[in-house]
């Protein structure tokens, strides 16, 4: 039990049903060299596993797997290390039983 | 612009928006309801349980329409550690009644049918709309909303803010603060699909009975968290709950989390040969009392997630924000019957009206909690369910030791866990906290 247990997070996502709005990131993460305590925070936090690290070390965000649960955003946004929006409407995820 | 005027715009289409626009909307005043999804519903995540009296007040008759999946007649609340738990399970007949008092629901579904009856009282519901900010006037005063519909700015007398527990417009006009990561929760879910029969089999349920499971422990690490098991009629919602802080100081992954729990021995037969339909995740507010924010002010009112009104010790949500979004359109309907404006000082009849009845009287009762389990969370959700599953099995285990031995050795466990001085602090803590 007290070993960690391999997730595959885009498996879970798979279930789910998105309206993607192509080149409309609804989160945007501000230009940085070294990722602030609160962007590392982010890598392990996002249910969704949104927020990854690039090949030069900074945090990247790919949107289209988000839940909109908003937890990067009380995480980040205070610091300025993120731009939260809601999606479109109509756009984002749509749950079926929610 | 929309040239068209309301009486009143409600920002949202969960419990609270759902509550507030049916109740105006049967008053005969003029509502516009606005959805960001593309049906109500379709955005929201409760795990769910329904209290029917809140409904009730609302809809009346409700039980012969409304989704609902089982009633309950059965509580669980488990204490975990890694291999065990420790339960006190509540079960009885009398749940079996007419107008049973909880059901488990699934939200969108749930939800959908709710608006249905928002748009029979006569409001205007707008889905696929998502408010990008308050329109205010040169005082500040809210005169209505902006959208991303083009010419999408729309003016009313009030706006209610049923935005949710991660509502962008309150914060971006300045009304209220983001809710800090030690006041909101972070909970992952799955859904669980199963033939009836097999659910009915596992939970030890006849017909459309219920039953619910909520467990603590180690499950959450140390962390402040909460998992639940909820029996829906051919399906199981089964999640985890922590604080934002504790994923942020932990490094702990909820989806870890959630695995973790799904493989518990106590859990895992459960949900065995289940199909996973959904995985979803949500914030619950969590900061009580003392994290509720400004009610009303110039032209708005907020309502239910979106004002923090969540009761974390009895895990109530829904039914407060029903409660509030219903009392806070009676408010509304109050002073729109004097003609009287919509200011600040006409509004705070809503804040009266809601600290005279249960929400604000039980997030009161428990203001310490959230403080006391936060702080203590190591003590509270490790330590103690560690021990208490130790001493079950040490009372349990039939092996030649005396059983005086045995109790010294139980309380000795606990002692050099936390001290006497420890113990009976927490106890004390504890108490004065629940008062």
């Amino acid at each position: 039990m007290s070993t960690d247990v391999a997730v595959r997070v885009e498996d879970k996502l798979f279930y789910n049903r998105y309206q993607v709005d192509p080149g409309r990131a609804h989160i945007k993460v501000r230009p940085h060299t070294t990722p602030s305590p609160q962007l590392k925070a982010l890598l392990k936090a996002c249910p969704a596993r949104c927020y990854e690290l690039n090949d030069s070390g900074q945090v990247e965000i790919t949107v289209d797997g988000c839940i909109e649960c908003g937890t990067c955003r009380v995480i980040g946004e205070a610091s300025g290390d993120i731009e939260w929006s809601y999606p479109r409407g109509g756009y984002g995820v749509l749950f079926k039983f929610g | 612009m929309i040239e068209e005027r309301f009486d009143a715009i409600v920002v949202g289409a969960g419990m609270a928006g759902n509550a507030a626009a049916l109740t105006m909307a049967k008053r005969g005043m003029k509502v516009l309801q606005l959805e960001r999804g593309e049906y109500s519903g379709s955005k929201n995540v409760q795990g769910a349980i329904l209290y029917a009296d809140m409904l009730e007040k609302l809809i009346p008759e409700f039980r012969e329409e409304a989704p609902l999946e089982r009633h309950l007649v059965e509580q669980r609340f488990w204490m975990l550690d890694d291999k065990s738990h420790v339960g006190l399970h509540y079960k009885s007949d009398d749940f079996n009644e007419e107008k049973p008092n909880r059901y488990t629901i699934i939200r969108a579904q749930f939800d959908k049918w709710f608006s249905s009856k928002v748009k029979e009282a006569g409001a205007t519901v707008l889905c696929e709309t998502t408010v990008t900010e308050l329109a205010q006037d040169a005082y500040g005063k809210v005169i209505g909303v902006k959208t991303d519909r083009r010419d999408g700015e729309i003016h009313a007398d009030v706006v209610v803010l049923a935005e949710g527990v991660n509502g962008l417009l309150g914060t971006r006009a300045g009304l209220r603060d983001r809710p800090k990561p030690e006041n909101v929760a972070l909970a992952v879910k799955e859904m669980h699909f199963l033939p009836r029969e097999t659910i009915e089999a596992r939970f030890n349920l006849k017909g459309d009975e219920g039953a619910v499971i909520e467990a603590a422990g180690t499950i959450s690490r140390g962390m402040t968290g909460m998992g639940f098991i909820y029996s829906n009629k051919e399906c199981i919602s089964l999640g985890i709950g922590c604080l934002v802080s504790d994923f942020q100081k932990t490094g702990e992954t909820p989806y870890g989390l959630l695995e973790r729990f799904k493989q518990h021995p106590s859990v895992a037969p459960l949900i065995e040969g289940s199909e996973v339909k959904e995985y979803s995740a949500h914030l619950i507010p969590e900061g009580g009392y003392n994290a509720i924010p400004e009610l009303c002010g110039d032209g708005w009112v907020v309502v239910g997630d979106a004002a923090q009104l969540n009761n974390a010790i009895h895990r109530e949500g829904s039914n407060l924000a029903m409660t509030s979004g219903r009392i806070a359109a009676e408010a509304i309907f109050q002073v729109k019957s004097r003609r009287d404006p919509m200011t600040k000082a006409n509004l705070a009849l809503y804040k009266k009206m809601l600290e005279e009845s249960f929400v604000i009287k039980d997030l009161k009762k428990y203001k310490d909690m959230p403080a006391l389990l936060h702080n203590q969370s190591q003590n509270f959700f490790l330590t103690y369910p560690q021990l208490v599953s130790k001493a079950m099995q040490n009372f349990l285990r039939v092996d030649g030791t005396p059983k005086k031995e045995k109790e010294s050795s139980t309380v000795r466990s606990f002692v050099n866990a936390r001290s006497w001085t420890g113990l009976f602090g927490d106890a004390f803590r504890f108490a004065r906290a629940w008062r």
